[in-house]
């Protein structure tokens, strides 16, 4: 029983950096802006919360500056991009490699130096209850938030008349403008608070996941969180899908191993990014539903004929 | 899109050539890493080397690196680069760079070069590795002595040699203290991913063992094992300050040594290439502080290490390769070649070794 828990803690922990970047994400999308930059403001916001929390011993100053550094990140991608309508993809690219190098160079000094741990939540009595009370009650804060941030958004997206207006704007500006939409606006904010998720995403690496700084310690996973987003067409509740199935195939594939299954383990390694792959496609197929998610100016300038 | 983003990177990363100023009179050293320096791991050890060698030599020297190399044709150009920017000594860090490093050897026959853990040498190129699995036997009898359970977890990254030889050596010197001692292996298919092999040490810690060995660079596998008050290994650095109950022992690499031997001959002009594996007995590979252990396994460890030290190689028969067939007789030794090239699991490792 204990070593069930153990893997769906260990799973819940995989895949909440994971939901929280690329919820942020969606809701850029959404909004008709293509931000491939989540691996360098992911990889900002690690470095920022670790500093925070290093230099002043509170774990909860640093999740605050990983969000704070995230966003403030993924303002240049928006000055860029919304301002002065440079093209997306490159701007997002070169986000990502500034955010790899200079994430580089703001942490040398805190390379090999041990850092602060966010606590797991322990609530007396609840905690201890047996099977459920670690599960619901002990994890660490971040997972909680990454839960409430998707039910948030899908209620923001799909319930309220703001989400209503993101929503039109990510599919045709030109219609929004018209309306007297503010675009710009709102891509703005959209463009920051999906910097500000992966700047959290990043903190939770850095003060959760592996409480240390090392250069490139995201790894990739912003990139995942990318194609998660596209996987799960546009659509909150199965990005926490996508993000569970592949957490829990990435940590079922280590079990696997250390099980001694006689599989190679250059597939079993593969196997997170297939299953994803294969579930989403399976959850997606009704194309119509699809092309109907899919923001349709999205990628696309936006530049006002006054 | 992988791709192309690596090669932006070296781009970025050659363009950020470190140097500092020039001067006619001082010998230029070079290096050249496959990773960031920052990674606390393989790459920040080999730097840490030649910050020493600027400590040593002074003013006689200027050094210079370039950092996230990718292995592959981008060696070609970074090391032609410093052979031009007049790097009089050039050290490749990474065993991909082999290739480029031949070939640039040959372009610029003045230029001294050596390259770490590679197997082709030349005229003006030399090679230099370090025998960490002796460290590995010791780590082995120490994980032995502590486990409660007699089940190792162990977390490795590729398939190579130098990685299925630390494999080998660890279990020899875990059966040398309890022949029926175990080993569970995950393979990560990484050298870096701290959150993946966190991930792998919580796996290996739920089915049952209790300690970690790892062969991949980040902290993060010992930090599980402190968070979980069991034991584990630090890799290539001391890794002490992440996990002050956990550590054990860490197997580091020094470096420092060499550089400053290797670029005092060049300044000298006595320099020659050279084919060197340099073990514990030349200070290259070392053993962190015996922590967290009673008096015995300390003195136990210690006297393991003194007796490799003087020259015992931990490959030395009797050995059986995994399925049983004799491997080295008895007080027969392993010799290098087979070493270097090792692709095959000693008996008592139930993993199959991936091919």
């Amino acid at each position: 029983m204990d070593i069930t828990i153990n893997i769906l803690l260990t799973i819940a922990t995989a895949a909440t950096p994971l939901l929280i970047a690329a919820i942020g994400e969606l809701v850029v999308e959404r909004s008709g802006v293509l931000n491939l930059g989540v691996e360098g403001m992911m990889i900002m916001g690690a470095v920022g919360g670790f500093g925070a929390g290093y230099l002043t011993g509170s774990p909860w100053i640093g999740l605050l500056a990983a969000i704070i550094v995230g966003a403030l990140f993924s303002l240049l991608f928006a000055v860029m991009t919304l301002s002065l309508a440079t093209n997306q993809v490159a701007t997002g690219l070169s986000l990502t490699l500034l955010g790899l190098g200079l994430s580089g160079m703001i942490g040398t000094s805190f390379v090999g130096q041990p850092g602060v741990r966010l606590p797991n939540l322990d609530i007396p009595g609840l905690s201890s209850i047996p099977v459920v009370g670690k599960l619901i009650f002990g994890q660490d804060p971040v997972f909680y938030i990454s839960i409430a941030l998707t039910a948030a958004v899908m209620w923001f997206l799909f319930r309220t008349r703001t989400g209503l207006t993101l929503r039109s704007i990510g599919d045709s500006h030109t219609s929004a403008h018209a309306l007297g939409i503010k675009v710009i606006r709102y891509r703005y904010l959209a463009v920051i608070f999906g910097g500000a998720c992966a700047g959290l995403a990043g903190g939770h690496l850095s003060l959760v996941y592996t409480p240390q700084w090392v250069e490139n310690m995201s790894a990739g996973r912003g990139w995942i969180a990318l194609a998660l987003v596209v996987f799960a067409s546009w659509r909150p509740w199965r990005v926490l899908a996508g993000a569970y199935i592949f957490g829990a195939v990435w940590i079922g594939q280590l079990h696997a191993q250390a099980f001694g299954i006689p599989v190679p383990s250059q597939f079993l390694s593969s196997l997170p990014y297939l299953a994803t792959i294969v579930v989403l496609v399976l959850i997606s197929r009704n194309k119509r539903l699809t092309m109907m998610n899919t923001p349709a100016s999205l990628g696309q300038p936006f530049v006002p004929d006054r | 899109m992988k791709k192309l983003l690596i090669a932006l990177m070296t781009t970025v990363a050659a363009l950020s050539v470190v140097a500092t100023a020039e001067a006619a009179d001082k010998l230029k050293a070079c290096w050249v890493y496959t990773g960031p320096i920052g990674d606390f791991g393989y790459s920040y050890q080999h730097d840490q080397g030649r910050l020493q060698v600027e400590k040593a030599l002074g003013d006689k020297v200027e050094t210079a690196y370039l950092e996230n190399v990718s292995e592959g044709p981008d060696a070609d150009r970074a090391f032609e680069r410093l052979a031009r920017e007049k790097c009089k000594i050039i050290f490749g860090t990474s065993f991909g760079f082999m290739d480029a490093e031949v070939k640039v050897a040959k372009k610029f026959p003045k230029v001294m070069f050596e390259h770490a853990t590679g197997y082709k040498t030349g005229k003006n190129l030399g090679i230099y590795n370090a025998r960490f699995y002796e460290g590995r036997y010791v780590l082995g009898q120490i994980a032995a002595k502590e486990s409660k359970k007699g089940l190792a977890g162990y977390i490795v990254s590729f398939p190579i040699p130098e990685v299925v030889m630390g494999i080998n050596s660890f279990i020899l010197g875990a059966q040398s203290v309890n022949p029926d001692f175990k080993v569970k292996i995950v393979w990560v298919n990484s050298w870096f991913d701290p959150g993946k092999e966190a991930d792998a040490a919580k796996a290996l810690f739920d089915q049952g063992a209790d300690i970690i060995v790892q062969h991949t660079d980040s902290t993060a596998a010992l930090q599980v094992a402190e968070e979980r008050k069991l034991h584990g290994f630090g890799q290539s650095s001391d890794m002490i300050k992440f996990a002050p109950n956990a550590q054990l022992t860490a197997l580091t690499d020094e470096w420092g040594p060499y550089y400053i031997s290797r670029v005092k001959a060049a300044l000298d002009g006595t320099w020659k290439p050279d084919n060197v594996w340099l073990g514990i007995k030349d200070g290259a590979v070392k053993l962190a502080p015996f922590t967290n252990m009673p008096d015995d396994v300390k003195a136990m460890a210690e006297a393991t290490t003194k007796k490799i030290a003087g020259g015992w190689n931990p490959f030395t028969g009797p050995v059986s390769k995994q399925d049983g067939t004799p491997w080295l007789k008895d007080g027969e030794v392993a010799d290098d070649g087979t070493l270097l090239g090792m692709n095959f699991y000693v008996k008592g490792i139930d993993d199959k070794l991936p091919q």
